[in-house]
């Protein structure tokens, strides 16, 4: 990348016979292309990115909403029956229960929910899982004491139940609000539905493969974003916080201290609170707004090392500015700290991010994500539906473990001494 | 080894070493090429050689000290040592001859002692270690260590942390430890390049008379032949990884059988002689010698044109004391000379003389506290940094470390075109390109460098692009601030060989900053001596050595190691 820069911006008029030498990333990938771990992680890394680019161009997973089978359909290696509470069984006891949600006309800005009312029916659909001795409602309580978020996007779903034509209630609800497109009450839908899906299907019946791709899109692409937003502030705060020192050093690390000092989550909330609008954007800001201090005081503190190092004092003595020698002298020369520390906030964003939608402060509820998925299989997992569960985590700890892997040879690659072994 | 040791026997033999290093998975590099040499018992051997010689490797590996992951000592080099072969010894068992039996100093102090540990709990630690010695007989021991080595008050000093202590102190400290347990054999590796002139004589002398009253053996490791022309007794001669000569120090001083220890032994400037240009290694190794150079006169006469006059420069530092009081550190203060153009003015001093300062505030890389620079009958500190511009690339500055002042993200192009980018100097990239290969050619390098990265140069190469990178500013004044001490003395001969035609070519005046007084000596027309931030003393050069005024003068040239000078102290 370097090299390139070099050959377009000086072109000698003279043509010296020369082989431009490879620069710190030419070197660093060469090391880095011995290391299989780095590699094979690197290779699972760019299959997520890649899929997330798909998924983002609508590829694949684009009709990740549209009801294929039946409500938790099971994964096909397992069977129609494998499952108990079969689709049938679910629909039968589940439709009775709908009318006890939100009156039908409240439509989808309904916030006032029966709370007991849902748990019941679902304790009721999963048939297998009576709660012997305890009351519906305490049992609620406790099996659930995040599902406000979880109910209210339910109860958006079941409101606008008004005709009935469907066997299943809440499917055709789903097929109004997000395929949209289709013709309201589709028989044919309904009866096309399959028993099974390769890995199963959500709660209405979505393929869980296609909804972890369209998940895997929402949070890789809110990890990358928000390291990115995180690094711009944190890196350029950090140097101008190094670089300058004196006042405008004391005036950031203040500002620092400060922000750092607020709980982390209340800090989030409080941005979210601010930000209003619910929407992935929204959550990006929040975690890089949020997330930037660690490279701050990384960066800082490098920019302080450089600022006293002799070819910083030559470029001032040759005349240049300090915006030179902060962005184009000593910026190259720990960039290979912004890239590894920005590897680490993926991997902690992507986290993040799924920690916040499961909470329910994350991305809105027309979008999926890791974090979304793994709320809706907490109620799931009640009724012994482990595969969204299963899709979700699993992912996830694929990529973070691939990406974290990938940032510790990433680390060892472009800085070889910290290997303890010393180079020569 | 034979079973009757006899004290003719010497006390190391070292056979057939070779030592490579494991760069990756395919390729080694051989640093030692199969050395042989004896260390008799109670003499000093000087192992004496540029960087990369492997002199270093040499004695690590007789402590066994070497990175056991990457280097390679091979199975059939012998390093005997009282019948053992400490080059295939289990590294516990060496643990036992290292520090007992056989000691090492290192070249700094600061970094070999641990600063969070009195030098008293340092000291008995290895008497605990090695002699078994506790509570009040190590006290009392690492005491007479310390009396030993010269360290006043010692009972005093034993509790102080080696942070409290100059630089040579520390140095005397890391030799109380290392006799501590009278080893026969003391290892010292480079033990005197980090400290001043002065300091150095002090512990060159220490360690010549307790070499005598312990009657051990010391391995002197130097790059300076001059250094151990004073104390030792035999002297080898390395150069990547072989040896290239071995004999008696009155031999290997007065009548030199290999041209590259005779190449050394000359292109180290020498202080009675100042030939026109220095000889370098190359003029001894591609041929039969540089023949005969006419010597150079030096020095300023008092019609000379002045090109900078500093008046009364003072450099204040400040540091925080308390809450709101601050205490005043003057580092330099009320100097005042005149530079004439076209010559070179040397500035001599001890660390902490200030010296560097003083170069540095005329650059404005410090703000001077008070004073004034005339340049061209302007003040150049008093004006405003915009004005100063221009100026600026009249004054130019090469540092020290030709390994930290270059950019490693920049290739040597780069480097070369951006001071002149910034002054609007060539009308074009490709002008620019041109005038950045012409200077190249001129500091002695291929035009190919441009392409190149810092790292892929050796030290003195660096060094020359510091030099051009100056030169793209066509400069008047150029401050050399330590610019060759950390090269070896080949290429420092070289690197000021370079500067002396770039004077003549340009008219180039210098202000040559250094520690080392042989070298300011050769190159300067007059020579400040600076002591705490003052001027001591300002002539030229010649009158300045041959008849220094000032009593610190005389006690700095007195120190300064002259090599092998016939009345040899230990003959």
């Amino acid at each position: 990348m370097n090299d390139l820069t070099i050959k377009t911006q000086l072109p000698a008029r003279r043509e010296i016979p020369h082989t431009v030498s490879p620069g710190l990333w030419t070197l660093a990938w060469r090391r880095l292309k011995t290391d299989s771990i780095a590699m094979v992680s690197l290779a699972i890394v760019a299959a997520f990115i890649l899929l997330m680019v798909l998924s983002g161009l609508g590829v694949v997973a684009k009709d990740w909403a549209r009801e294929i089978g039946i409500n938790y359909a099971p994964p096909t290696f397992l069977g129609p029956d494998a499952v108990p509470g079969s689709p049938e069984v679910t629909n039968k006891v589940e439709a009775p229960a709908v009318p006890s949600g939100p009156t039908p006309g409240s439509a989808f800005n309904s916030t006032v929910v029966d709370p007991i009312g849902d748990v019941i029916a679902e304790l009721k659909g999963g048939g297998a899982r009576p709660a012997p001795g305890a009351s519906p409602g305490t049992e609620s309580k406790f099996v659930d004491p995040l599902g406000d978020v979880m109910k209210e996007i339910e109860s958006q779903r079941a409101a606008p139940v008004t005709d009935g034509k469907s066997v299943d209630p809440l499917a055709d609800v789903m097929k109004d609000i997000q395929a949209g497109k289709e013709a309201k009450g589709s028989a044919a839908a309904a009866d096309d539905r399959r028993a099974t899906l390769p890995f199963g299907a959500d709660k209405w019946g979505r393929d869980v493969i296609a909804k972890t791709i369209k998940g895997s899109e929402t949070s890789i692409f809110v990890g990358l974003a928000a390291a990115l937003v995180a690094s711009l502030i944190g890196s350029v705060l950090g140097a101008f916080a190094g670089y300058y020192g004196r006042w405008v050093d004391d005036a950031l690390n203040w500002f620092y201290s400060v922000f750092s000092s607020i709980p982390y989550l209340l800090l989030i909330l409080a941005v979210a609170a601010v930000l209003q609008h619910k929407g992935t954007m929204t959550i990006v800001l929040i975690l890089g707004l949020t997330g930037w201090t660690g490279m701050f005081r990384l960066i800082r503190a490098e920019y302080l090392k450089h600022k006293g190092r002799e070819y910083v004092q030559a470029a001032d003595a040759i005349g240049a500015s300090n915006a030179r020698r902060m962005f184009k002298h000593i910026f190259p020369n720990v960039s290979h700290v912004v890239l590894v520390q920005m590897s680490i906030l993926v991997v902690a964003f992507i986290k993040s991010e799924v920690i916040l939608s499961f909470l329910g402060f994350g991305v809105p509820v027309d979008v999926v994500s890791w974090g979304s998925m793994l709320n809706e299989a907490q109620n799931e997992l009640l009724l012994g539906k482990w595969w969204q569960l299963v899709a979700a985590g699993g992912t996830m700890a694929v990529l973070v473990t691939a990406f974290s892997l990938f940032t510790d040879a990433l680390r060892d690659a472009l800085d070889p001494k910290l290997k303890g072994k010393a180079g020569h | 080894m034979d079973a009757n040791q006899s004290s003719f026997d010497p006390l190391v033999r070292v056979r057939d070493l070779r030592v490579s290093f494991r760069l990756d998975k395919h390729t080694t590099f051989e640093a030692v090429k199969g050395i042989s040499f004896d260390i008799p018992r109670n003499t000093t051997v000087a192992l004496v050689g540029e960087s990369g010689s492997g002199k270093s490797v040499t004695s690590l590996a007789m402590l066994g000290l070497l990175p056991p992951e990457n280097s390679i000592v091979d199975p059939k080099s012998q390093i005997m040592y009282g019948g053992r072969n400490l080059a295939s010894l289990s590294p516990d068992a060496l643990r036992d001859v290292r520090g007992a039996e056989i000691a090492m100093i290192f070249q700094e102090p600061m970094t070999s002692l641990n600063p969070v540990f009195t030098v008293g709990f340092q000291i008995e630690e290895v008497l605990r270690l090695h002699m078994g010695l506790t509570g009040a007989k190590a006290r009392a021991r690492a005491i007479a260590a310390l009396t030993e080595v010269g360290i006043p008050d010692p009972a005093r000093r034993i509790d102080m942390f080696p942070s409290q202590m100059s630089g040579g102190q520390q140095q005397r400290v890391m030799i109380a430890m290392a006799i501590a347990c009278e080893p026969k054999l003391l290892i010292a590796d480079e033990p005197t390049t980090a400290l001043d002139v002065t300091i150095q004589k002090q512990i060159l002398d220490l360690i010549a008379q307790l070499q005598k009253k312990h009657q051990m053996s010391v391995l002197f490791i130097t790059h300076d032949l001059a250094v151990v022309g004073e104390i030792a007794d035999t002297v080898i001669v390395m150069r990547n990884g072989e040896i290239r000569e071995q004999g008696p120090a009155k031999q290997i001083f007065e009548n030199p059988r290999d041209t590259y220890t005779k190449a050394l032994l000359k292109c180290r400037p020498q202080l009675d002689r100042r030939p026109a240009r220095l000889p370098v290694i190359d003029d001894f190794m591609n041929g039969d010698g540089p023949g005969v150079i006419p010597e150079r006169k030096r020095g300023v006469n008092p019609g000379d044109p002045i090109v900078l006059k500093v008046r009364n420069l003072g450099k204040s530092f400040y540091a925080r004391e308390g809450i709101f009081g601050k205490r005043e550190f003057k580092a330099v203060k009320d100097v005042s000379f005149d530079l004439p153009k076209g010559k070179t003015m040397g500035l001599v001093g001890e660390s902490g003389s200030g010296k560097t300062t003083v170069g540095l505030t005329l650059m404005r890389l410090h703000e001077a506290t008070t004073g004034e620079a005339l340049f061209e009958g302007r003040d150049i500190l008093g004006m405003s940094a915009r004005e100063f511009m221009s100026y600026k690339r009249r004054i130019q500055i090469i540092f020290q470390n030709p390994y930290a002042s270059l950019n490693p993200r920049f290739i040597v192009g780069q480097i070369l075109t951006e001071p002149m980018e910034i002054h609007g100097i060539g009308s074009s990239a490709q002008e620019r390109t041109e005038l950045a290969f012409e200077l190249l050619q001129k500091v002695g390098l291929p035009e190919v460098s441009f392409y190149k990265y810092p790292h892929e140069f050796s030290g003195g190469q660096r060094q020359r692009i510091a030099i051009a990178r100056c030169l793209t500013l066509k400069p008047d004044i150029l401050i050399c601030d330590e610019s060759v001490s950390a090269l070896d003395v080949s290429v420092q001969a070289q690197v000021l060989n370079l500067l002396q035609d770039l004077q003549a070519e340009f008219g180039l005046s210098y202000i040559f900053i250094s520690h080392d007084l042989a070298v300011v000596k050769y190159i300067s027309d007059q020579v400040m001596v600076m002591n705490e931030g003052e001027i001591v003393e300002i002539a030229n050069s010649d009158e300045i050595y041959r008849h220094p005024r000032e009593s610190y003068t005389k006690r700095l040239l007195a120190s300064i190691p002259r090599g092998w000078h016939g009345e040899h102290a230990r003959a």
